[in-house]
């Protein structure tokens, strides 16, 4: 058939520049994107989908932090897989090609609460940080539990530490804090008969599983931020559909967001498991080809 | 050129004519590839094909088109040689003639109500249409002279048919028109949803980018509802009105055990990983998408044609079309059932999912299905499908694609308050004028009639824009 003269046609499309980068343990990395029409009315809980190049996928990422003058967007992100990888070897000066948002619906963070519980499970910390801070600043009392595999991994210790009223840290090794999970404490905390209103937890999806099921006995209301797989995040694919009190949601519209006690945890963690032998491959071609050191 | 046949009406009938054959890539041969099944008429075949047309002084056909393509004037120009002026009669109504000539169900719009083809096969309105939009789109258009601007904006939401035609109509008029559209490329449904070998995305492409040498501006990765909403467009913006097209964006899931299941997938995920991410070309490109060797997929419209017919291109041994009432109720358009079939889809007619069996990792392991009948006709007139008793039986699959339709999406009703929408969700528009409850806010296409078809689309599109025109114009 016929070829276009027009093929190559151009996108008007402002890019997504990176104007920091941390790197904040081995495995997780901090971007600070420009993205101004976002930032000016994004709010904490929401995320942005995003694609980093012309041949690449579309992930969500909870949104870290924002800054509404100076129009930025922080995410965090643990490398997993080639995506990551590839966002995380980035640098700031760089530019991502697409960044969409805010998506989702906002976290309820302006409600007094009483007795507020942050729970961050590895990387799930930078997004439970300004949650945590929105609910220290509406008037609750709270508690942060900081959990990670080990040490190494364990993120924003210093400015949790700075909004809580109780801190615990806890790694699975043992080498910082409780040795132990986040359970381990939160646990302590109900046997304790501490009055806890409010968990907020957010880390990888078996994190979130336990500490719904630590809580339920009790009936402590828990808000659990589901990372299911997503490929439009505007409620377009059903990717994300996720069962929650026996019904089917999206996580992308009707989340991410959800009481952690109606989500079908082992649901979830199969359809999170649906795509690992492509992963593997992609992430092996990522390694033998780039080294991590394309863009 | 003068037809003989109404100058000798006495003379002894010629035997019916046939449509001139369209080539096509053979069955065997496409189903290896994503390439275009249809291959176009060469100038020739065209020739042969727009010489049958009868040139009616009162023409039937213009009336069946909902964008008003002026068919006997093209189809004229083109026995006349004049394949670009062709191209352009078409374009001052039709903003998107290679996609139209391609995917337009014509068989039941311009071509039912052919004079010549009471006796006849009809002409081939859609292959002629689809044959000057490609010879000037390879030749080169020239853009048509522009009215003076007017100096009014108008936001287009959605890029897919209903908000280009919008666009394509309001800029010829003089209007300065901005899209945001929620991908990264422009073309809705027809990027995301049809396949490649139905629609190349190439021709997409250069259909968009003509309406953006017209003017057009395109912002990308805007989702409106959330990174800007409707009243701050108009209250913050500038923009005079709105056109909403944003689609039937939701994927419906049947109320049955399973359909959570890993390897159960809405048509709309399944399309979208292959043909906006390009998931065909997995590594080369990020996005995987997982297909069986068994695979069903549930529905009989279009879009379940386009499910089955990627997932054999993808690999599937077997494809199934799982359909609860009989081949004379299919919606698909007769062509792609035909496509299908050649292709090696098997239908099962009168057969209804009762549930998705799965393995302990979530992976899909069969459907159990219950035979059906066809009762008394329902609401829609078509014969309501009834099950058989103690007819379930279990299919041996791995993949379940769902193509039942959609609902619209709630973004934008959620965000815009006082829109009001019926109790399906969709958007409620004055018929006549696509205004919505509020004033200067227009809307059309499946956001407005649940899910149909593309030429709908566009002709609400052509539609609301009058309407625009006229409420800024008074």
């Amino acid at each position: 058939m016929p070829r276009s003269p027009l093929a190559g046609f151009s996108r008007c499309i402002p890019m997504y520049e990176i104007v920091f980068k941390q790197v904040l343990n081995p495995v997780t990395k901090m971007l600070v994107v420009r993205a101004p029409d976002i930032a000016k009315v994004c709010k904490p809980g929401q995320f942005v989908m995003i694609r980093v190049n012309e041949t690449g996928e579309r992930i969500p990422l909870t949104i870290g932090d924002f800054d509404r003058k100076k129009g930025e967007i922080t995410i965090v992100f643990q490398e997993v897989g080639k995506t990551t990888k590839l966002l995380g070897s980035l640098e700031k000066g760089d530019y991502i090609l697409d960044f969409i948002g805010p998506l989702g619906r906002p976290s309820e963070t302006e409600k007094k609460y009483g007795t507020v519980v942050a729970i961050g499970g590895g990387c799930g910390s930078a997004i439970v940080y300004p949650v945590a801070r929105a609910f220290k600043e509406a008037g609750n009392y709270l508690i942060t539990i900081n959990g990670a595999r080990t040490m190494d991994l364990l993120l924003y210790r210093k400015q949790m530490e700075k909004i809580s009223d109780e801190f615990y840290e806890t790694t699975d090794d043992g080498s910082c804090g409780v040795h132990g999970f986040v359970t381990t404490v939160l646990s302590e905390l109900i046997q304790s008969n501490r009055q806890i209103d409010l968990v907020f937890a957010v880390g990888p999806a078996p994190m979130m599983k336990f500490v719904s099921k630590t809580t339920e006995a009790k009936k402590i209301p828990t808000i659990v931020s589901l990372n299911s797989i997503m490929v439009d995040g505007t409620g377009m694919c059903g990717a994300c559909r996720v069962t929650v009190g026996g019904q089917m949601k999206f996580a992308c519209v009707d989340g991410p967001e959800f009481d952690g006690h109606q989500v079908d945890f082992n649901e979830l963690l199969g359809r999170l498991n649906a795509y690992k032998t492509y992963e593997a491959e992609s992430d092996k071609r990522w390694a033998s080809q780039a080294g991590g050191a394309s863009k | 050129m003068s037809d003989e046949g109404e100058s000798a009406p006495k003379k002894e009938r010629k035997p019916p004519t046939k449509k001139v054959p369209i080539p096509e890539q053979p069955p065997n041969v496409r189903i290896r590839n994503f390439d275009e099944v249809a291959l176009g008429y060469s100038a020739e075949q065209a020739l042969a094909e727009a010489e049958k047309c009868m040139q009616c002084r009162n023409p039937k056909c213009i009336s069946g088109c909902p964008v008003e393509v002026p068919i006997k004037d093209f189809i004229n120009l083109i026995r006349e040689h004049k394949f670009m002026e062709a191209a352009a009669k078409i374009k001052e109504t039709n903003s998107l003639p290679a996609i139209c000539g391609r995917v337009c169900p014509q068989e039941s719009q311009c071509e039912v109500s052919c004079i010549y083809g009471i006796r006849n096969e009809p002409i081939a309105i859609g292959r002629l249409e689809r044959f000057v939009a490609d010879y000037a789109r390879v030749k080169g258009e020239t853009l048509p002279k522009l009215p003076p601007k007017i100096g009014k904006k108008v936001a287009i939401i959605g890029s897919g048919p209903a908000g280009l035609t919008c666009a394509g109509d309001l800029i010829n008029l003089g209007y300065d028109v901005t899209i945001f559209e929620a991908f990264h490329k422009p073309g809705g449904v027809l990027i995301y949803g049809i396949p490649e070998f139905r629609l190349p995305k190439e021709i997409v492409t250069a259909e968009v980018d003509f309406l953006k040498r017209l003017g057009v501006e395109i912002k990308y990765n805007s989702v409106i509802g959330k990174i800007r909403t409707i009243h701050e467009l108009m209250n913050e913006d500038g923009y005079k009105a709105v056109f909403i097209g944003s689609g039937a964006g939701a994927p419906n899931f049947m109320p049955i055990k399973g359909m959570s299941l890993t390897t159960v997938f809405s048509a709309n995920e399944f399309l979208t990983r292959v043909n906006l991410m390009k998931g065909y070309k997995f590594p080369e490109y990020d996005t995987p998408v997982k297909i069986g060797k068994k695979v069903a997929v549930i529905g009989g419209g279009n879009v379940a044609m386009d499910a089955a017919r990627t997932s054999l291109r993808l690999g599937a041994s077997e494809v199934n079309i799982i359909y609860r009432r009989s081949r004379e109720e299919l919606p698909a358009r007769a062509e792609e059932v035909h496509h299908a079939e050649e292709e090696g889809v098997q239908f099962n007619f009168l057969v209804n999912p009762t549930e998705v069996l799965g393995d302990e990792a979530g992976n899909v392991i069969g459907m159990q299905c219950i035979r059906m009948d066809l009762g008394e006709p329902d609401e829609s007139g078509r014969r309501r499908p009834v099950p058989i008793k103690n007819s379930e039986f279990v299919m041996d699959l791995d993949t379940v694609i769902v193509a039942i339709g959609n609902s619209p999406n709630p973004i934008i009703p959620h965000t815009t308050p006082g829109l009001d929408v019926s109790r399906w969700g969709t958007i409620v528009i004055n018929e006549e004028t696509g205004m919505t409850s509020i004033p200067g806010v227009f809307a059309g296409g499946d956001i407005v009639t649940g899910a149909a078809t593309v030429i709908s689309a566009m002709g609400q599109g052509k539609n609301a824009a009058r309407g625009i025109h006229a409420y800024l114009s008074g």
